[in-house]
C-alpha cells in the first residue's frame, strides 16, 4: 500500500494505492483522483522542460520540452542527451531538436521563437 | 499624435490588455516595454503548466507568451522595446526614455498599468549573518539559468516555498546541483500542491515547515554555510533545533511585491493590503482613464487569471475612449473575517453588466466552509467551498440583481467554517 497526495485539484485528497490489488485507489473523492493515483504509482510520467545551447540568438539558451510525458526514471538520461545539443538561430517553437528521445516516443521540441 | 491607449509593460497583462482593447475598436495603441522582447516573466518560466484554463492545454511560459504575441502581431498595436517609462500623470502623459530615441513625452486618451511585480529580497526580510555572494532571489537565478546560461551554484538551500522557489529546486537539481532543503517560515507551503510533489518529492528534497534561516556564513566572500532553526508559534527560533547546511547558494522565494512606483507618483489611490492600486469593477483606478491589471494590482496564482483580468481592463479602456467617463455611485467591498483583501475594492453598480467578479485571498486554511457577502447584517449571498487556502486565490461572481438590492455603501466579504 502506497500513500500519496492527489494533485489533480487543490483539495489534496490523501490517496492509498494498493500495488497488490491492480493498483486500486482508495481515499479519492472523484474519478480523476483514481486515475491519477493508479498512474502515479504504476508508471509515473512527467513532461521534461529544460534549455539547450543556442548560437546567434537573442539569448545563449533556448527553452525546450518533451512533447509528451516521459517516464520519470528517464528524466536525468534525457538531461544528459540535451547537454550535447547546440542550435543555431533562428529557431521556431515546435521545431524538433531530438526525435524519439531515449527510446520513448516523445520528441524534444523548441518552445520559443528565437 | 495622441494614442487611444498606452500600455505600460509588455508581459502577459500588457499583451492581453492591448489585444482586447484592439478587438474592442481602439486603433492607436502602444505597448512600452523595458526589456528587449515582449512576454515579460513568462520568458524565463520555461516549465509547463500554463494555460490550462485559458487554452485547455498545458503550455510552457514561452509558449503561453508566444500565443499572445502571435495574436498581437495580427493587430496594428505598436510596440516600443528597450524603453523605460519614467513617469505618468493624471493628464494621461507618459514620459519615456530609450537609448534609441532619448527622452519623449507621449500623450494618450487612456493608460493601462501592467508593470507586474518584483521579488522581495534579502533586505526586505532581514536575514542575519554575513553578506556574501551567492544569495539570489529565485527569479533572478531562474533568469540567469534559463535565459543567460549561468549556473548560479552547486549546493543550494531555498528559503520560502512559494512556487518560484519550488520550480527552481527542481530546475537546479535537473542541472546537476544538490538542493539540500527548502525552508518555509509558515506551517504550510505557499506553493501549489502539484509543485510540492513534482519539484520536491520527486527529487527527495526535504521541506521544513515552520523553519527559517537564522544565519548565513561566508568563506572568501561566498556563502559557505547556513543555519536553520525550527520556530515556535510566535515565529521565534527554538534553541537547540538548529540544522546546519554546507552550501554555496541561498535562493529566496519569499514573496512578490507589485511594482507601483509609477502608480504612486501619479497620485493614484493605493490599497495597503495588496500594495496595488485601488480599482473599480472594470479595473479603472482612482484617476479616470487610467486602468491597472495583472500582478501590478495583486499577485495572481495563475497567468490564465492575469490574462482574463487584463482583457477586462483592455475592454474597459476601449469603452472609456469610445463612450466616455464611467459614472455612478460606488459600493466599497470590505474584507471581513479571515479575508485578506478583495479586488476590485469598489463596484459602481450601474456599470456592472450581468455580474461582478470579485477576487480575494483567505488568511488561513479552510476545509468545508462558506463565503458570505453581507450588506450590513443582511446576508446577500453565500458560496460553499470544500477547500480554501491563502495560496489559492478565490473567485466569486456576484450577480447584478443582488448588487441592486444593496442599500448601504459597503458590502462585507467573509469566510467561516460551514
Amino acid at each position: 500500500m502506497k500513500e500519496l497526495v492527489c494533485i489533480v485539484c487543490p483539495k489534496g485528497c490523501r490517496l492509498h494505492v494498493d500495488e497488490e490489488n491492480d493498483y486500486a485507489v482508495t481515499g479519492n473523492s472523484c474519478p480523476r483522483g483514481a486515475v491519477y493515483g493508479h498512474n502515479e504509482i504504476k508508471n509515473p510520467t512527467r513532461v521534461l522542460t529544460s534549455t539547450v545551447r543556442l548560437e546567434g540568438g537573442l539569448y545563449p539558451r533556448c527553452p525546450v520540452k518533451t512533447d509528451k510525458a516521459v517516464p520519470k526514471k528517464l528524466l536525468m538520461d534525457i538531461m544528459q542527451e540535451l547537454n550535447h545539443v547546440s542550435l543555431h538561430a533562428p529557431v521556431e517553437a515546435g521545431q524538433v531538436v531530438l526525435a524519439n528521445i531515449c527510446g520513448t516516443d516523445a520528441n524534444v521540441v523548441v518552445t520559443k521563437n528565437l | 499624435m495622441t494614442y487611444d491607449l498606452i500600455v505600460v509593460g509588455g508581459g502577459p497583462a500588457g499583451l492581453a490588455a492591448a489585444c482586447s482593447a484592439w478587438e474592442k475598436g481602439l486603433k492607436h495603441i502602444l505597448i512600452v516595454e523595458r526589456d528587449k522582447e515582449l512576454g515579460g516573466i513568462l520568458n524565463q518560466c520555461i516549465h509547463n503548466g500554463f494555460g490550462l484554463h485559458r487554452f485547455k492545454e498545458e503550455l510552457t511560459g514561452p509558449e503561453y507568451a508566444g500565443r499572445f504575441i502571435k495574436m498581437l502581431n495580427d493587430t496594428g498595436v505598436e510596440v516600443m522595446l528597450d524603453t523605460m517609462v519614467l513617469e505618468i500623470n493624471a493628464q494621461h502623459q507618459v514620459h519615456v526614455i530609450s537609448a534609441a530615441k532619448g527622452y519623449e513625452v507621449l500623450e494618450a486618451k487612456s493608460i493601462i498599468l501592467a508593470m507586474g511585480c518584483r521579488e522581495r529580497t534579502r533586505g526586505a526580510i532581514g536575514i542575519p549573518g554575513d553578506r556574501p555572494a551567492g544569495v539570489f532571489t529565485a527569479g533572478s537565478a531562474q533568469r540567469y539559468l534559463n535565459m543567460e546560461g549561468y549556473m548560479v551554484g552547486k549546493r543550494v538551500v531555498i528559503l520560502g516555498s512559494g512556487d518560484i522557489g519550488l520550480i527552481m529546486a527542481r530546475r537546479m537539481t535537473l542541472e546537476g546541483a544538490k538542493v539540500l532543503a527548502c525552508v518555509e517560515l509558515m506551517p504550510y507551503s505557499g506553493g501549489l500542491m502539484r509543485n510540492i510533489v513534482q519539484c520536491l518529492e520527486d527529487w527527495g528534497i526535504p521541506l521544513y515547515l515552520s523553519h527559517t534561516i537564522t544565519d548565513i556564513v561566508a568563506t572568501n566572500g561566498r556563502v559557505s554555510h547556513v543555519t536553520v532553526h525550527k520556530l515556535d508559534d510566535k515565529r521565534q527560533p527554538i534553541p537547540g533545533t538548529n540544522l546546519e547546511f554546507d552550501c554555496d547558494t541561498v535562493l529566496l522565494s519569499v514573496g512578490l511585491i507589485p511594482e507601483n512606483e509609477l502608480t504612486r507618483a501619479a497620485g493614484i489611490a493605493m490599497d495597503p493590503r495588496t500594495n496595488g492600486a485601488i480599482v473599480y469593477e472594470n479595473m479603472e483606478t482612482s484617476v479616470p482613464g487610467i486602468f491597472a491589471c495583472g500582478n501590478v494590482v495583486h499577485v495572481h496564482d495563475l497567468v490564465d487569471y492575469v490574462s482574463a483580468e487584463s482583457e477586462r481592463a483592455g475592454a474597459a479602456a476601449a469603452a472609456y475612449v469610445l463612450n466616455g467617463v464611467q459614472q455612478g455611485n460606488a459600493i466599497t467591498i470590505v474584507n471581513g473575517a479571515d479575508v485578506g483583501y478583495t479586488v476590485p475594492q469598489k463596484i459602481r453598480v450601474d456599470n456592472v453588466p450581468k455580474a461582478a467578479d470579485i477576487f480575494f485571498r483567505v488568511r488561513r486554511v479552510f476545509k468545508d466552509s462558506v463565503i458570505e457577502i453581507k450588506d450590513g447584517d443582511r446576508l446577500v449571498i453565500s458560496y460553499k467551498r470544500e477547500h480554501m487556502a491563502p495560496g489559492e486565490m478565490e473567485h466569486i461572481i456576484l450577480p447584478r440583481k443582488l448588487l441592486d438590492t444593496v442599500t448601504g455603501n459597503e458590502i462585507t466579504v467573509s469566510a467561516r467554517e460551514a
